[in-house]
């Protein structure tokens, strides 16, 4: 085996990682997910050496529609997209026009919002383009399978 | 000469059935492998794994994970056990097998949920329009006809119009590839509210098309010269 191993070339290694990747997540259950809807907000966190924030949609719906953040409160469309930062939520804006101790819970509760894995990319969870067997952002390489 | 030959296989395969009937409860009490429970063929070793069987379809373990079992909150994080499952808040609602898994619009309107429209006056009731919006559509799938009245059930109208929907009748060009990229309906529909599957395909594609619709043939099957 050890022989084998080192004959191969950087293109073999590369392929049977790639075989082997593929097999994996082919054959494997998948991995947990989080909930539909879940948008992880890291546009600063890790930077900040907090965990990204989770933020459950699902929570928020059954206790508001969806006016009342967006469109009321100013939240765009876009994980993301609204540049959210502690600052603003003590002024009041975004989250902190609930989450000041009156409407709901108070910010120094750090780690109900900030609870995600480190290094998780800003995105809402279960998203169509997310689920899609091959990637719409990049063009697909014909032939590799 | 083949009729034959399936002949004599079919008498042979009756009579086999015939014997093995009165030794049915013998052989039911033979322990079975897990191979042949499973249904999974035994492969040879060094041979292509690339036959494997659904090897693009993802499929869901479980719809609603414990926020600690997930996979995107950190388990380390003490406060992540203090967050409450979703499987808890979703007890006795309707379900659906994709988003959520639950049905929102149902939840709503049987009473189970009576989310505020207000941030802080819970009395607030939603500006609830009644129009259906029936869209035409060019492949051979039924109509889409688009309910005002859910979606402002939920949304109010500056949140779709005119950012999103130019309220006039022909301003706005939807088509599924926008939508599938978070572009018009997909604003929503794909994120948080009912997503794009086959299995929902029918909740906007609602009308059936007239009796003598014929679906329009493409231009390149009009100008085959093999045809």
């Amino acid at each position: 085996m050890k022989d084998v191993t080192t004959r191969l070339t950087a293109y073999w290694k590369a392929a049977a990682l790639a075989l082997v990747a593929s097999v994996f997540w082919g054959v494997s259950p998948q991995p947990a997910h989080a909930e539909y809807g879940d948008v992880i907000i890291n546009n600063y966190s890790d930077a900040a050496g907090m965990r990204p924030a989770v933020f459950p949609h699902w929570y928020h719906r059954i206790r508001f529609r969806c006016n009342v953040c967006h469109a009321d409160l100013g939240f765009k469309f876009k994980a993301g997209g609204n540049k959210i930062t502690m600052a603003k939520i003590i002024d009041g804006k975004f989250c902190g026009a609930c989450h000041n101790g009156e409407i709901a819970w108070s910010v120094e509760n750090c780690g109900l919002c900030h609870s995600g894995k480190p290094g998780t990319p800003t995105h809402i969870h279960g998203s169509t383009v997310q689920r899609l067997v091959a990637p719409t952002y990049k063009p697909v390489q014909q032939g590799t399978n | 000469m083949n009729k034959t030959i399936r002949k004599v296989a079919g008498g042979a395969g009756l009579l086999a059935v015939s014997l093995a009937l009165p030794m049915a409860a013998v052989a039911q009490a033979v322990p079975v492998t897990s191979a042949e429970v499973t249904g999974s063929t035994p492969t040879k070793m060094n041979v292509s794994n690339a036959n494997v069987f659904n090897r693009l379809l993802k499929k869901e373990t479980d719809p609603n994970p414990d926020p600690w079992e997930d996979g995107y909150h950190d388990p380390e994080n003490e406060a992540t056990h203090a967050l409450q499952p979703p499987k808890v808040a979703y007890e006795g609602w309707p379900r659906t097998p994709f988003g959520n898994h639950v049905d929102w619009v149902k939840a709503l309107n049987d009473g189970l949920i009576n989310p505020r429209y207000d941030r802080v006056d819970p009395t607030v009731e939603p500006l609830v329009m009644d129009l259906d919006i029936v869209r035409p559509v060019r492949a051979s799938v039924p109509d889409v006809v688009f309910p005002h009245k859910p979606h402002t059930e939920w949304l109010h109208c500056s949140n779709c119009h005119p950012k999103i929907f130019i309220p006039q009748k022909g301003a706005n060009q939807i088509n599924m590839s926008a939508i599938l990229l978070g572009k018009k309906c997909g604003v929503c529909h794909g994120k948080v509210s009912f997503p794009v599957t086959t299995k929902s395909c029918k909740l906007c594609h609602s009308k059936p098309k007239p009796e003598d619709w014929e679906p329009p043939v493409s231009e390149a099957s009009l100008k085959n010269p093999w045809r």
